[in-house]
């Protein structure tokens, strides 16, 4: 079971706004699902020694040179972006 | 002719049966008239179609060959991006989000002259097994309009069962392609991870996601898988592998019965249908072995971690500062502060399970729960894997069933996250060991339909859709 404060504290590093009713909801759906995942620290994981994801897969990687977009797909872009002045992406002040 | 498979609707329009305008048409309109009680679109793509029906009529008409593809309707999960459409991911983060590109897969089916007719529900971001997440709605199984169709790609499954599309695209991270297919009673294949790019495809769970075509049949689906799959240099996940169409003798086939998959809980109905289906193969002559995977029993407590993870970073980058939902273009109330607008964007364009997801996977990965969780649960991603390639050095490959039961009813699962998850059970685990898997169905309860798993090794591919049609046959 993990607390309110927990979840609190989890939706602040996730920025997530919550409500107070949801934080409840969530405690709730949170603690159900940790409950049944308890059952994974039962494993014997003892032989594991590498994690790699496959050691048969390899990344197949191109040059890295940037492609130059026609200004109508960076039109496009930064019409998507929520607050622009001219053609910047706009950004509140962190100090 | 919306009820042709590929290869029919392609000799029909091969000898002008009919156009692929008259075609495409035919769709348009049972869209128009069945779409409102099934909700498998989101939106239509009419223009594009016409123009690539169009394209496909005027080869024709000059007596040019066309592709297996050319001039078929098809349906595309609201997650892959098509340039100057909008894509949804199913989240109201997305909900005006005009796609500057097209996703790979696009590009090669826009090459064939595929006829995209529009964009399919799903669930939000793909995080479900029903489709009841989707911000706009849920899509209704064409079975029975009181049951979901599956998820997350249950859009996809139900446009193809409807006839509203000739075939579609989906996404797989947990079964979102095998799962709404065997509720369906269609054909849905999830590929090796690696054989198809992703680049174009709203990430969710990038050690996991794979994109993947829902059929008619399994030929279809092999039509499909050839022209999509293949490396990319947009994605640095594909491996460069071969077109393989290799004939199969059922003599020498070996079926391994993963004895994990058999077990209480699922519906006997089931289980005995699925059984039918595999002691037909045995009399056609393959060898049926009973086999083990140990560790079955933490794959979905596994994938309930390293998914979140994933996803809990993958979504950051929905802050409502680059693109998307953001309250700074709220006029009454635009945000407190950078701070504010992270909050209450994310918190007003995200759905519960979304934000369920980003929790778990954060908490998971925060200081003193991360080697108990995350670190655990890679380490037994190994094991499974080792499971699946012991098993592989014996059969070629795993009969299962898809799912434990038919498909549920909307609303009996939504408010129980867990049960929910629990619908991927016999899925999760293909997507922890990067393996190819495809769902056929094989028989009915009643109504509704029933879907049979069948699990090859890293890139076999032609062997289980090889499989997949000894067993259509049979």
């Amino acid at each position: 079971m993990i607390s309110e404060k927990d979840v609190n504290h989890i939706a602040g590093l996730a920025r997530l706004g919550l409500t107070s009713s949801e934080v409840k909801k969530f405690q709730k759906d949170l603690s159900s699902i940790l409950g049944y995942i308890e059952k994974l620290k039962k494993a014997n994981v003892k032989t594991v020694r590498n994690i790699d994801q496959s050691p048969s897969l390899k990344n197949v990687m191109r040059d890295d040179v940037a492609v130059k977009q026609s200004e109508d797909v960076t039109n496009k872009i930064i019409g998507l972006m929520p607050d622009t002045k001219e053609r910047f992406l706009k950004v509140k002040s962190i100090f | 002719m919306t009820d042709f498979t590929i290869t029919q609707t392609h000799n029909g329009l091969k000898k002008k049966e009919f156009s692929a305008t008259e075609l495409c048409e035919a769709y348009l309109d049972k869209i128009q008239k069945d779409n409102k009680n099934i909700f498998a679109f989101l939106a239509l793509t009419e223009d594009l179609a016409r123009e690539q029906a169009q394209k496909t009529d005027e080869v024709i008409s000059r007596g040019g060959n066309i592709s297996l593809l050319s001039g078929v309707p098809c349906a595309i999960k609201d997650n892959i991006l098509i340039r100057d459409f909008i894509c949804t991911a199913g989240s109201k983060i997305l909900e005006n989000y005009v796609s500057p590109y097209d996703a790979t897969v696009i590009k090669k089916l826009k090459s064939q002259q595929a006829v995209i007719l529009g964009k399919t529900n799903l669930d939000e971001f793909a995080m479900g097994a029903s489709t009841e997440n989707s911000a706009f709605g849920p899509t209704r199984n064409p079975y029975d309009l009181e049951r979901v169709p599956g998820g997350s790609s249950g859009g996809s499954a139900a446009a193809v069962a409807a006839n509203l599309a000739c075939y579609s695209l989906g996404s797989d991270t947990g079964g979102s392609v095998r799962q709404p297919a065997a509720f369906c009673g269609v054909v849905g294949l999830k590929p090796s991870y690696g054989s198809v790019s992703r680049y174009g495809l709203v990430s969710f769970a990038s050690s996991m996601d794979q994109i993947g075509p829902i059929t008619k049949t399994v030929k279809d689906c092999r039509i499909v898988f050839d022209v999509i799959r293949g490396e990319d240099e947009l994605d640095s996940t594909v491996v460069p592998t071969k077109i393989n169409n290799e004939k199969l003798e059922l003599k020498n086939l070996r079926i391994g019965i993963p004895r994990e998959y058999f077990v209480k809980g699922v519906d006997p109905e089931v289980e005995r249908i699925v059984r039918e289906a595999i002691k037909k193969i045995e009399s056609a002559g393959a060898k049926i072995k009973e086999i083990s995977l140990p560790h079955s029993e933490y794959a979905l407590s596994c994938y309930y971690i390293i998914v979140p993870s994933e996803a809990s970073a993958n979504l950051a980058r929905y802050d409502g500062i680059k693109y998307g939902y953001s309250v700074v273009k709220d006029a009454e109330n635009p945000g407190n502060g950078l701070l504010g607008i992270y909050l209450q964007s994310r918190e007003k364009g995200f759905g519960d399970e979304v934000r369920r997801r980003i929790m778990l996977g954060t908490y998971a990965l925060s200081a003193g729960y991360y080697e108990a969780y995350y670190l655990q649960a890679q380490k037994v991603r190994q094991l499974i894997k080792k499971d699946f390639d012991k098993a592989f050095s014996a059969v070629d490959v795993l009969l299962t069933p898809t799912t434990p039961t038919p498909a549920f009813k909307i609303g009996e699962k939504i408010e129980d996250p867990l049960s929910m998850y629990l619908s991927d059970i016999f899925t999760s685990a293909v997507n922890l060991a990067g393996l190819p898997a495809i769902s056929i169905p094989v028989g009915k309860i009643g109504n509704l339909p029933v879907g049979l798993q069948i699990i090859g090794g890293p890139f076999e591919e032609n062997k289980i859709l090889s499989v997949g049609e000894i067993l259509e046959q049979l």
